[in-house]
């Protein structure tokens, strides 16, 4: 990922002359890292040419008209031409069969999109102003995920911190959630204060956190990808909804379960460490455990 | 001309106060027409001005001149002023301006309506601007006011909810006077289907503007209750509903989009035969096609929601029903270029606003079907994607449809010809600069910007960095048209009757600069059709 700063003037020159450079990161949307993802991108992909190609035949012939029949050029009217009912039925008709190519694997993966049923992993998500909460369901462990100190720092008014000089700029959480690839998660996504939405672009889940409802998404990471994935909130959420980003840390499922197990032990220490019966933990997810990951 | 001598037996009609009491008072079409187009010219530079602001902040990633919550009024602000204050008036101008003089009216049907419907929106802006002064700032949940976030606004969200009141209530009384008008007031010989476009596509809506104004002033009715009164329509803990607003608001917002769009394609409807020298390709089509947008806004409001967590038979029904607007669309771009086929062409500053209308305006239509597809949709939702989407279908769309209008009929308002070769500058000018404003946004949204944050990450940097240079180049270009446009007002070459040599309607029969009053006898059958040619 790019992080240096080209300098104010030559970046935007820069960008012009070579957009090919960084095309994968900055002109796209990414395929992500689930069938889902995969078929939402190719379903992108597919209305993108299909709107390339119409545009390539309606501009052509705007560009033809304009150079084509030219006053100046002593382009003389036809103004018996107003109308012409074969064309008419063919530009009507043409774009149906076109929008049904285009209905048809959109519906497909609309309901692929549906069906959370045979989770084997559910994790409930909530939004806060302006942190995520996350809880392991039946597992006892919870996280409380927020913005990174060092962006934190940087993103203050007048920090004199420069942004490039931080990794992951507003794209990093003191605590990632953690999940297994190979494993269909189930997401219950809700919000405690006003409307957030849980955005993660490699998994193509885009759903809105709204106090009092509970939605459902999911999702199968290919097995065999790890790495740590970035997103955002996506919907306004007062004065820090950009300062709020969802960063996802894919494990295989031996070392997610081997996390799950630390979490626990580590949570089981506070606990006894604290040794008074007030510290009931589960009920707020306040109470994440800091170290282990 | 018979009706040169006819107005100059009348011209005792043509009293009227002098200075500031003239404007208070006026009931006449023209002066309400021009006082709605100025307030317009002024809340586009005041929502620009904003736009500007945002732009600056994005330059370049860490925050340099605002506050966060400053940041989210700005972006609240500048919607709210460019749709109620710019864009909507602007049209409401142009109607006043235009309409009786197209159907052979001598005014406005309801004039002294007329006066007060204009009178009242700088009240409403002066309150909604007037919140950036007030403890706690401006409103900062978006311009699409949902709750629980907007009732955490404070002091402005009373004088919010009160200057929109303001604001519907003119839209709905300029509405019932645009129907009224064109219902009663043609002249003998002007049928339905013998009206201009621009008429066509004001009266459709007309009745958008009524259906769904006082559904805008309920939601937003609910929201003050919910604040002030102890109700709970959109509060989860009180057994209400947060998504039942955004239901209601939308069932408002996406006709309204087309409030916002459809007297553009009137307009460009206009402009295009005239400078083709043709008559416009499939006439009675062109009505279909906006009746039939017209009616399918009605039904694909969720298409805003799709994030939100509906049922899949929901999300199935809105997705189709969006996509089929595609193809009214469709028919119109294509009867546009059917019109220039096999014309003879010339590119006046009207002409050349008109396809840059088309050409731009088509982009905006291809995201829009890309938005229609819902899974897709979860990727771009929300993020600059959208951004990108909407200010294509309002800025080269709308904004430059108003401009290419202002051009068109300017020297039949004024008398004069304005300055081509300025006019040719700000066209070349903006055309170019609301491209790079704007496309690379579609680079940001797909590469995962999300919209309304004041700070991104740097993977952003760059693109943000051309599209506020274009930002900052597009808006520097448009002080352009109230220059050229005070110039014309002031002198200029005597403009003809006709203005354009291939103009055709009623408004080119009369002369430039039209009298006070229009057509204070019909225009003769004679007349009407040989105006009508279309």
């Amino acid at each position: 990922m790019m992080t240096k700063n080209l300098g104010w003037l030559a970046t935007p020159l820069l960008t012009l002359v070579a957009p090919a450079a960084h095309a994968e990161w900055a002109l796209n949307m990414t395929q992500g890292i689930t069938a889902v993802s995969r078929s939402v991108y190719g379903l992108h992909m597919l209305a993108f040419w299909i709107c390339v190609w119409i545009g390539v035949f309606v501009f052509g012939w705007m560009i033809y008209s304009i150079v084509a029949f030219r006053h100046s050029k002593g382009a003389v009217p036809d103004a018996k031409l107003v109308h012409n009912t074969k064309a008419e039925i063919i530009w009507t008709t043409l774009p149906v069969l076109i929008l049904i190519g285009l209905a048809v694997p959109a519906t497909k993966t609309l309901i692929e999109t549906d069906d959370a049923s045979n989770s084997q992993l559910t994790i409930r998500v909530t939004g806060y102003q302006w942190k995520w909460g996350y809880e392991y369901v039946g597992t006892g462990v919870t996280l409380l995920s927020t913005l990174d100190e060092k962006s934190n720092a940087a993103r203050q008014l007048g920090s004199g911190i420069d942004p490039f000089t931080v990794e992951h700029y507003l794209l990093n959480v003191d605590h990632a959630l953690v999940v297994p690839a190979g494993t269909k998660v189930r997401l219950l996504i809700t919000a405690q204060d006003v409307i957030h939405s849980w955005w993660l672009p490699v998994l193509a889940i885009k759903k809105d956190a709204i106090p009092g409802f509970v939605n459902e998404a999911w999702f199968t990471i290919d097995a065999g990808t790890v790495g740590t994935f970035r997103g955002q909130c996506a919907e306004l959420c007062g004065r820090d909804h950009g300062f709020m980003p969802i960063v996802v840390e894919v494990k295989s499922k031996d070392d997610f379960d081997a996390w799950i197990k630390g979490q626990q032990a580590a949570s089981a220490a506070a606990a006894a460490a604290a040794a008074a019966p007030e510290a009931a933990p589960a009920a707020t997810p306040a109470a994440a455990p800091a170290k282990a990951s | 001309m018979a009706y040169n001598d006819h107005t100059a037996a009348h011209d005792h009609h043509d009293h009227k106060p002098s200075g500031m009491w003239r404007w208070l008072s006026t009931t006449n079409h023209k002066d309400i027409g021009t006082l709605y187009l100025i307030f317009s010219c002024v809340m586009f530079f005041v929502g620009g001005f904003m736009a500007m602001l945002i732009r600056m902040e994005l330059f370049k990633p860490g925050l340099q001149f605002f506050d966060p919550s400053l940041f989210n009024s700005l972006t609240t602000v500048h919607a709210l002023a460019m749709i109620f204050g710019a864009v909507m008036p602007a049209w409401v101008g142009l109607a006043n301006w235009m309409i009786p003089m197209q159907i052979g009216a001598p005014d406005m049907a309801l004039p002294r309506m007329n006066n007060f419907s204009f009178w009242i929106l700088p009240f409403a802006f002066t309150l909604l601007l007037s919140t950036f002064f007030i403890p706690g700032g401006a409103p900062a949940g978006g311009w699409t006011l949902y709750p629980p976030l907007v009732l955490q606004g404070g002091n402005s969200l009373p004088l919010t909810i009160f200057a929109i009141h303001l604001m519907g209530a003119s839209s709905i009384m300029g509405a019932i006077n645009v129907i009224v008008t064109i219902m009663n007031m043609r002249a003998p010989g002007m049928t339905l289907l013998r009206m201009p476009l621009f008429v066509w596509t004001w009266l459709i809506t007309a009745y958008l503007l009524i259906a769904v104004m006082p559904v805008l002033a309920g939601a937003v009715t609910m929201l003050l209750t919910d604040h002030f009164f102890g109700t709970s329509f959109f509060s989860a803990s009180g057994g209400g509903d947060p998504v039942m607003f955004q239901h209601i608001f939308w069932f408002f917002g996406h006709p309204e989009v087309y409030i916002l769009i459809l007297p553009a394609f009137g307009v460009v409807s206009e402009i295009i035969p005239t400078f083709s020298r043709k008559p416009l390709f499939g006439y009675s089509a062109m009505v279909y096609a906006t009746a039939s947008i017209a009616f399918l806004s009605f039904i694909v409001w969720a298409h805003h929601m799709f994030t939100v967590g509906m049922p899949l038979a929901a999300e199935l029904f809105f997705m189709l029903s969006t996509m089929l607007i595609a193809i009214p669309t469709g028919v119109k771009v294509f009867n546009w270029c059917a019109t220039m086929w096999r014309g003879s062409l010339s590119f006046e500053p009207p002409m050349l606003f008109a396809l840059s209308f088309l050409f731009l305006f088509t982009i905006g239509g291809f995201s829009g079907l890309m938005l229609a597809m819902a899974p897709a949709d979860f990727q771009y939702q929300d993020t600059y994607f959208v951004v990108a989407h909407f200010h294509y279908v309002l800025v080269p769309g709308a904004i430059f449809a108003i401009m290419g209008g202002v051009y068109y009929w300017l020297p039949k308002w004024t008398g004069h010809m304005y300055n081509m070769t300025l006019a040719k500058w700000h066209f070349w000018l903006s055309t170019i600069f609301v491209n790079v404003l704007f496309f690379p946004q579609h680079f940001l949204g797909l590469a995962g910007m999300p919209r309304r944050i004041p700070d991104y990450s740097t993977q952003f940097a760059d693109w943000n960095m051309v599209s506020s240079l274009g930002g900052f180049a597009f808006g520097l270009s448009q002080v352009l048209f109230p220059i050229i446009i005070i110039q014309c007002v002031r002198g200029g070459e005597k403009a003809t009757d006709r203005v354009w040599e291939a103009a055709h309607g009623l408004e080119w029969e009369l002369p430039s600069p039209p009298p006070y009053h229009s057509w204070e006898e019909a225009p003769t059958l004679a007349v009407v059709e040989h105006g009508a040619e279309h």
